[in-house]
């Protein structure tokens, strides 16, 4: 039994006059205990909203309506009223956020701001609480964390007040924690001190985590799982070696070639996925994702593709996945013009059930396929 | 924060002379002197200079600021033209009557304001908050006099709740120590004699507050909804505390700056605003006084009342700025 089991998420949100927009579309994925998982797309893909609905931080609003379910050792975070959910949040399951400096109360002491978690959820208070505060300061990496504890957001810099969310989130020993682009509003070297940070939280305390990013990089560092969203659902889950060596849904593969390296030539340009997210089909029409395929087939529209299970516990959402390297014999011809590849003209034996592959036999299909 | 204080009083000096110059130069150049309010239309050009002279009103102007400024350093605001008595006398007894009016304004603008624009907030786009928005904008609208005579109307002539003027029932006798009605019934323990002030200014006050009221309530609202958006709202609910620590901790504290603000800057407002407002119920503060000594050129009187106003507004300002730096730590000084 996973520690937290998201099935089905639907997030609708409607407004008068407007046709209802399915933010999150049937986004199942499971965490379990001790396990970084990543929940990784482009902006509006879903993943924020995703996190948000888990926590119950959607706005409670007639407009906003979420289905589905979010099971937490047994029960359904979708389910609880307003008091047993606030009994779990902060305590249980805790959330970092993307900018740290908005995300702290600007006229209230450091120092509240984390023992406010401690006397709400482990009964401490006075002295007591601020030695706590002071050791979680201290855990996280802020030197001179006495002094710390009486200052305010703005006198901290950056990097500092990220670490102070997260003594926030940690502050209850929670089993989950969920990080919404921790490292988004920080400088790169920064940004790698959180993710450092983050991994040994984790590995010390055995805490969940749900890893929420658009940033490949730091989902190669830090995730266990990865699932790809798109459109509001997941397009391909596995695990981080076999979906960086081979991904299997052209938008992985998209992702993953879009990536700058450092090692390409001079003058080299780089691979976007043409196209942006509003160019989607809705996903009962078929594969939201069609219209910016390079591997689109007839049978991508009509009717959504099916999540298929591969016996080496990867799943993709795609009748046409990217090959395999190596396998079928058709592969390499398929593989090395994908933009001549005219809509129905590629032979249906791109079969879902591959057969596994040893990782790291033959180059990833992303440099295959430039000629 | 000592030499913050120290520092803007000491600004009050230079602005002060600044303020009055200006105004002692302007209302001498108006058309029309105390001569004519004396004497009216009848008056021999004759009479007219003996008047001015004997009110030294013959002297080049910076002769005569240089002589204002000279009695103003010994708190001497002259005397006035048409009562004949010391300004500062006059002001001894009246100020007191607009000072509690105000008071009373602003704890109605205040107390009812903050939580009705917060509740607006809460319940947005239900029945409480169209109310609330309506309903201030129709106290923005009204024009106080107006209102004046409804309430009186309403609440004195129909239904007897309240008196329909003055600051005090003449029939009590009252120990006078400070002019303040209220405050000397409590000091002197004369409970019925406070008791009596304090209802006699519920309608004026009310009257006055409307205004800064209907201000207030749209302003809380509008913070308390932007302040609702953002993301350290969030983090408190993330963080599982009780909704009452979020609402207290995280909005109500965020949302008081840009309130706080305006309250200062209501402040000055309702003090020269009080005019209508004390004529129409009879209340002897230095409104009416004061419109007085516009149409009669009572030089002293306006002189005083200017200066007075404007000691009282930077006086609030700097309350206002000290407040919001115990708030704000961003901006402590």
């Amino acid at each position: 039994m996973a520690l937290l089991e998201v099935d089905d998420l639907c997030v609708t949100f409607s407004r008068r006059g407007q046709r209802p927009v399915r933010a999150v579309d049937g986004v199942s994925f499971s965490v379990d205990a001790g396990e970084v998982v990543g929940l990784v797309g482009e902006s509006g893909c879903g993943k924020s909203v995703t996190s948000l609905a888990v926590m119950g931080l959607l706005p409670r609003q007639p407009g906003v309506r979420v289905d589905g379910k979010a099971v937490f050792d047994g029960t359904d975070l979708l389910q609880l009223d307003d008091r047993s959910r606030r009994d779990i949040r902060g305590r249980d399951v805790a959330m970092i956020f993307q900018d740290p400096l908005s995300s702290l109360n600007p006229v209230i002491p450091i120092g509240l701001q984390v023992t406010e978690v401690l006397t709400r959820h482990r009964g401490m208070r006075g002295a007591a609480a601020g030695e706590e505060a002071a050791r979680l300061l201290d855990r996280v990496g802020i030197p001179d964390p006495k002094r710390r504890l009486k200052e305010y957001p703005h006198q901290l810099s950056g990097g500092m007040r990220q670490r102070a969310l997260i003594a926030m989130a940690v502050a209850c020993k929670p089993r989950l924690l969920i990080a919404d682009e921790p490292t988004t509003a920080l400088d790169v070297t920064i940004q790698a001190q959180i993710l450092e940070l983050l991994k040994e939280l984790v590995r010390d305390s055995g805490t969940a985590l749900v890893m929420i990013t658009h940033d490949l990089g730091v989902v190669a560092g830090l995730c266990d799982t990865v699932n790809v969203l798109y459109a509001g659902r997941v397009v391909e889950t596995a695990r981080r070696r076999p979906l960086f060596r081979q991904p299997r849904h052209p938008y992985t593969v998209g992702l993953l070639g879009s990536v700058p390296r450092l090692d390409a030539g001079r003058g080299e340009r780089l691979n976007p996925i043409p196209g942006s997210v509003r160019d989607v089909l809705p996903w009962p029409d078929g594969c939201a994702f069609a219209p910016r395929c390079s591997r689109r087939i007839d049978e991508c529209v009509g009717e959504p593709p099916d999540l298929v299970l591969t016996h080496d516990g990867r799943s993709y959402r795609c009748v046409n996945p990217a090959p395999l390297p190596g396998v079928t014999p058709g592969a390499d011809i398929r593989a090395t013009a994908p933009t001549e590849v005219e809509p129905g003209s590629v032979p249906a034996q791109a079969v879902p059930d591959d057969p596994p592959t040893v990782p790291g036999l033959g180059p990833a299909p992303r440099e295959e396929e430039k000629p | 924060m000592f030499r913050f204080i120290v520092r803007r009083l000491l600004q009050l000096i230079p602005t002060l002379f600044g303020l009055s110059l200006l105004l002692f130069i302007w209302l001498r150049r108006l058309p029309g002197g105390p001569e004519t309010a004396i004497l009216g239309e009848r008056g021999t050009p004759e009479m007219r200079a003996a008047i001015r002279r004997n009110m030294g009103l013959d002297e080049p102007i910076l002769v005569q600021y240089a002589r204002f400024v000279r009695r103003l350093i010994r708190l001497d605001l002259g005397t006035s033209t048409a009562t004949k008595r010391p300004v500062v006398t006059e002001f001894v007894e009246r100020f007191p009557g607009t000072v509690e009016l105000t008071f009373m304004a602003l704890v109605l603008a205040i107390g009812v304001g903050i939580p009705l624009g917060y509740l607006a907030a809460r319940r947005r786009g239900r029945l409480l908050d169209h109310l609330s928005v309506g309903g201030s904008l129709i106290g923005i609208c009204i024009p106080v006099f107006f209102l004046a005579y409804v309430f009186k109307a309403i609440f004195s002539e129909n239904l007897g709740w309240f008196p329909s003027s003055g600051r005090q029932d003449p029939t009590i006798d009252a120990t006078r120590i400070t002019n303040f009605f209220v405050l000397d019934g409590l000091l002197t323990r004369e409970w019925d004699a406070a008791a009596d002030a304090l209802w006699h200014l519920v309608l004026p006050g009310l009257t006055l507050a409307s205004i800064p009221l209907a201000i207030i309530v749209r302003i809380t609202r509008a913070s308390v909804l932007e302040v609702l958006n953002e993301d350290f709202v969030r983090t408190a609910e993330a963080k599982g505390l009780t909704e009452s620590t979020v609402r207290r901790r995280h909005v109500l504290r965020n949302a008081m700056l840009p309130v706080v603000t305006s309250i200062g800057l209501l402040t000055g407002g309702l003090l020269s605003g009080a005019v209508l407002t004390e004529t129409v119920f009879g209340f002897t503060g230095i409104g009416a006084f004061v419109a007085d000594a516009i149409s009669q050129r009572d030089y002293p009187v306006l002189m005083g009342f200017i200066l007075i106003i404007a000691v009282v507004y930077v006086l609030v300002n700097l309350l206002v700025d000290l407040s919001y730096s115990l708030i704000d730590p961003r901006v402590r000084v």
